[in-house]
Formats: C-alpha cells, structure tokens, sequence
C-alpha cells in the first residue's frame, strides 16, 4: 500500500497535511504520535472510512476508492473502538459477520470451518455461546480480533487496539497482533498510544506531528531521544532492555 | 436455523388463540354450526370475524418487526414506530389526503400516508445521527417530542377544517370496525417482513456502528434508508386500517431479546409470532371482559402493556436481574446446542 500526499481539511485547518508513506508488506508498523497528530484520520482515510480532500491511496495498483466495497473488505479489515457494544450478540454470532464479504448470509461449510478455527486461535471457544456484553472488555476485544481473522484480509488495521485495557490485556493484545503478522503473514497497522508496546512489539514506527510524518523508519530508527523529545516535548530517556530501546519520559 | 422450542410453543400459542378469537363474540357462532353449513354463521366469520383476525395477526406481526428493525438500525433499544416519529407522521398523511383529496379512495390515504410515514421517519433519524446523543435515553424523548409536534400540527389542522371526527379512528386503533373489503390494505405486512427476514443480517450489521459495516463491505446509508423505510411502510399500513396501536413495537421485540439476544435471524420469528399472540391475547380480553360491550384495543395493550414496560425498565436498569437472566439464556443456548 502505497500512500502519497494525503490531506484531510477540516474547516480551514489541515489535520493531514501532505502525507506519504508506504506501509511494509508483512510487517507491523506503529503510528505514534501526541493528541490531534492526525495518526487516527490517516489510518480511517487509507481504510476508507472517511473521506480524504487530496492525494492517492494506491492499494494493490488500484486507488482505495476504486475499490467495490465488497471486494475491498476480503483484502483490508479495519477495527475501530466506535462499535456498538450494547449489541447482544453472541462471539459466534460476532465471528460469523467475518464471513459476510465472502458469504452474505449464506453460511458455507467452509465458512463455519474458519469461524471455528477463529474462535479457537483467539482461545475464545469455551465462550463461543456468550453474550458480548457479558465479556470482559479484554474478551470482547479478542472477540472482534477473531473476527478480523475470519474476515481473512491480508492487511488488518487497528485503531487503538489497547484502549481501555488494563496492563495484563493491552500485553496480550500486542502478543496477538505479533502473532497474527508472524504467524498469519498479515500485514497490521495499528494506531498506538504506549510507545513502549510500538517499540517492543512493532517492526516499523511511522511518527506523527502537527498533521505530518516527523519520523517513519524501523523502531531503532525512530525510537531515539532526540526523536521522541522533539515529537512529544517532553524530556525522554532511551534505555535497551532485551535489546528492545524501550522509552522513559518525565 | 432450526427452530427451537419458543418458536414452536409459541405456534401452538398463536393458533389456539386464532381459533378462540372466531368464536368469541356478540352473537354465539360454534365451530359446530359452521361445519354442518349453517350458512349464516358462515358469514359472519366470513364477514367479519376472519378480517377481524388477520387484522389483528397482521397488526401484531408487523408492529412488532416495525420495531424491532427501527430499534436495531438507531442502536437504541426505546425507539420504536409510536416513540420515534413513525406513527404520528403516517396520521399526519392521512389527514393531508384529506384535506387535500377529500374524495379519495382508501389508496389515495394509503399512498399520503406511506409518504409522509417515511420522511418523518428519515427525518428523526437522520436528526438523532447528526446530534450523536450520548444517552440512550435522549434519543426516544427527542421522538416523543417531535411526534408530540407532528401530533399537535395534524390536530390543530384537523379542528381548523372540522376533521377531528373523521381522524379520530385513524388515531385510535380499533379491530371493531373491520370487515371484508376494508382492511386488505394491511397484507403488505406480510412481504415487508419477508423482505426484512431477508435482509437481517444487514440490518444487524448496520446495528453495530458506520465503521464497522463499511468494513464488511456494506453501504451504511443505503441499508439505514432501506430498512426504516420498510419499518415505515409497515406501520403506515397499519395505522390506515386499524390505527395507531401503542407500546407493541417497543415491547415486544424486547421482551424476545432478553431470551434470545440481538442477532435479527434468530428473533425475527419469534417476536412476529409473540406481537401475534400478545395482540390476539388483548382484543380477546377486551372482547370478553365487559360482554357484549368492546373495550377499545388501546386500553387494553396500554396497561398490559404499561406494566411489561416498566418491568422492562427495572430490567434494562438493574445488573443484577440481568446477569441472572444472561445466565439462564446461556445455560438454554448450551444445553440446545448438546441437544443438536
């Protein structure tokens, strides 16, 4: 996926200003940055989400938008934290909708092999029968992930996959997204706030700031004291621990 | 999908309800006297207590699924046909038919009133996605309101030009009245919830969130539209023949989702055939509480109705009734799936 001068206006103020980037096949790549950098827009407007005012998101030779929807959605599966969560539904019934781009309502036999091997991959299937909203929010958001695999697209997006999720959680989620690119071969991006989980767990690190790409590179790249205090304005510390450079800031 | 025992208790439910409502009445029609051909018997069930049924059926089946799709698109579970705009729009259009067409026919009220059902309907909903309200609660009081006001425009439109008379049966439901060649118009239930079985896993897809149905591929906007126009249909048909009937479409769909969960499929069924019994159930108590006189259909769902609702209440607010309720709800759905 190719991304080259994108730009998102709202009002008179740019949020996304002339960004490009390419996003490594088979690989995690982090967008970090402060509040209003505009990582979030930029990761709904490649997944066509929302709208963008100028420039191209070529993905596979073609422009996002060019896309049918449909056929999009077996290649690229976006997950948002904006999901009705109220909803009662069961996993499975949750997993099920993973097949629908394939499928529609028809459920094949192939399909219900792949929901349940889902299932079984996000170690969800002694809960397969239980309501989302009996979950705990580190389940359910297991729950969605085993959906995304269901969905079996090449390139998973995540906005966020962290929020709200307790320290033991947010762990195990990253766990899963490595896992999903180590062993699924996906490609992931993912929209992060704990830097240290995008330095420990990512292979690429794309830094934003004020709407534009202040540092994209490998996480030793990126992951610097300068970088970081001149990103954040904070004063940073970079220490090696498991020859990861993991961040303290003050 | 199998059906499961709900779904067949509540058959057998319908059915012996159905054979009890031909022959409860003023004048003493038996099953007997209709199978030996007595021919005047047969008439009456003919004229007026087989239309009387299927009215009922079809009020109940379509109020009920009216409601459930509303409640699954706006992500609320208080909006319904009577608490979203629905209901007081599609009388508004009968009255415009008229004031404007006084000499139409019962299609020219049908199409006013389908028409004005609609776009009230779009209209509250595409309010309440632009307001994004927080609160679950805010979303069916702001439809209170602007029904309220829909309400207020049609009445003072109708005591300006002397209507309140010729209105006041589309206000009120009322089985009564119906007899063969005046209440056909409310069979067009019956596609829209076929078409509505058809698109259920859409409807609970665009349920979940924008974001999460454009990532499947589905068009947001086109199925939103689709599927309250389809609510909007359903109870405009229904407010022409019967009239408005309340509570049925924010209650029933969820007493079903307590015991058998969101997912559209697999409670479609059972609220059609619960909105069936629950209605046949009421006019068969109003019908022989106070022989040989009716009570109107309205009294009687509204405090059957009223005590559900505020049952409902306790239940959506209070935890701990419903982690008991989930738990049960759980146990069944396990032991069923051992059963199969």
């Amino acid at each position: 996926m190719q991304v080259t001068n994108l730009t998102k206006i709202y009002g008179k103020k740019s949020v996304v200003d002339d960004v490009s980037f390419e996003i490594p096949k088979g690989k995690v790549t982090s967008m970090i940055g402060p509040n209003g950098a505009g990582k979030s827009t930029v990761l709904n407007m490649i997944s066509r989400l929302i709208a963008r005012d100028g420039g191209n998101v070529d993905f596979k030779g073609k422009d996002i938008a060019q896309w049918k929807s449909r056929e999009l959605s077996k290649k690229l599966a976006i997950l948002t934290q904006t999901n009705n969560i109220s909803m009662k539904l069961t996993v499975k019934e949750l997993v099920t909708f993973g097949r629908f781009p394939y499928s529609g309502s028809r459920v094949t036999q192939e399909d219900v092999k792949i929901i349940d091997e889902a299932i079984e991959y996000m170690e969800l299937t002694e809960m397969e029968n239980r309501f989302l909203d009996e979950l705990s929010g580190g389940q359910r958001q297991r729950a969605y992930i085993a959906m995304v695999i269901a969905q079996d697209t090449e390139y998973i997006l995540l906005d966020e996959p962290t929020n709200n999720l307790d320290i033991y959680h947010a762990t195990n989620m990253m766990k899963i997204v490595r896992r999903l690119c180590d062993e699924l071969g996906k490609t992931i991006v993912l929209v992060l706030h704990e830097l240290n989980y995008a330095a420990f767990y990512s292979d690429y690190i794309c830094a934003f700031s004020n709407g534009e790409i202040a540092k994209f590179g490998t996480v030793e790249e990126v992951m610097t004291k300068e970088n970081l205090s001149e990103i954040y304005n904070v004063d940073f510390e970079v220490l090696e621990i498991n020859g990861k450079p993991l961040s303290v800031y003050y | 999908m199998k059906a499961s025992k709900s779904t067949f208790v509540l058959l057998i439910l319908l059915i012996l309800l159905s054979i009890m409502s031909l022959f409860v009445g003023v004048i003493d029609v038996s099953i007997f006297d209709v199978l030996k051909g007595d021919f005047q018997h047969l008439d009456i069930v003919l004229i007026s207590r087989l239309p009387r049924l299927l009215a009922i059926l079809c009020t109940g089946v379509g109020m009920s699924v009216a409601g459930l799709i509303m409640q699954q698109l706006c992500m609320n579970k208080f909006v319904a046909p009577s608490t979203g705009t629905t209901i007081s729009s599609a009388q508004l259009g009968i009255l415009l038919a008229l004031l404007f067409m006084p000499n139409s026919t019962l299609v020219g009220r049908v199409i006013f009133s389908f028409v004005a059902a609609v776009a009230g309907t779009w209209i509250f909903v595409a309010f309440i996605q632009k307001i994004k309200f927080k609160d679950v609660v805010m979303v069916p009081l702001v439809g209170i309101m602007m029904g309220s006001v829909i309400n207020g425009v049609t009445n003072y439109l109708a005591y300006k030009y002397g209507m309140l008379q010729a209105l006041s049966s589309w206000l009120v439901g009322d089985f009564s009245l119906i007899i063969r060649g005046r209440y056909e118009i409310v069979f067009l239930v019956l596609p829209l919830v076929v078409i509505a079985f058809i698109f259920a896993n859409h409807f609970n897809i665009v349920g979940m969130g924008e974001d999460f149905s454009k990532n499947l591929g589905i068009n947001y906007n086109v199925v939103l539209f689709m599927g309250l126009s389809i609510a909007a249909l359903i109870t405009a048909s229904v407010v022409v023949t019967v009239g408005s009937v309340p509570y049925l479409g924010l209650i029933i769909p969820n007493i079903v989702s307590i015991f058998k969960g969101d997912k559209i499929r697999g409670t479609l069924i059972d609220t059609a055939l619960f909105g069936g019994v629950f209605v046949l159930a009421c006019d068969i108590i109003g019908r022989i509480v106070n022989r040989p006189y009716e009570l109107p259909i309205n009294l009687v769902v509204g405090v059957i109705g009223s005590i559900l609702f505020l049952g409902l209440l306790f239940y959506r607010l209070s935890p701990s009734a419903r982690a008991k309720l989930s738990e049960r709800t759980r146990k069944s759905k396990q032991n069923s799936i051992k059963e199969a």
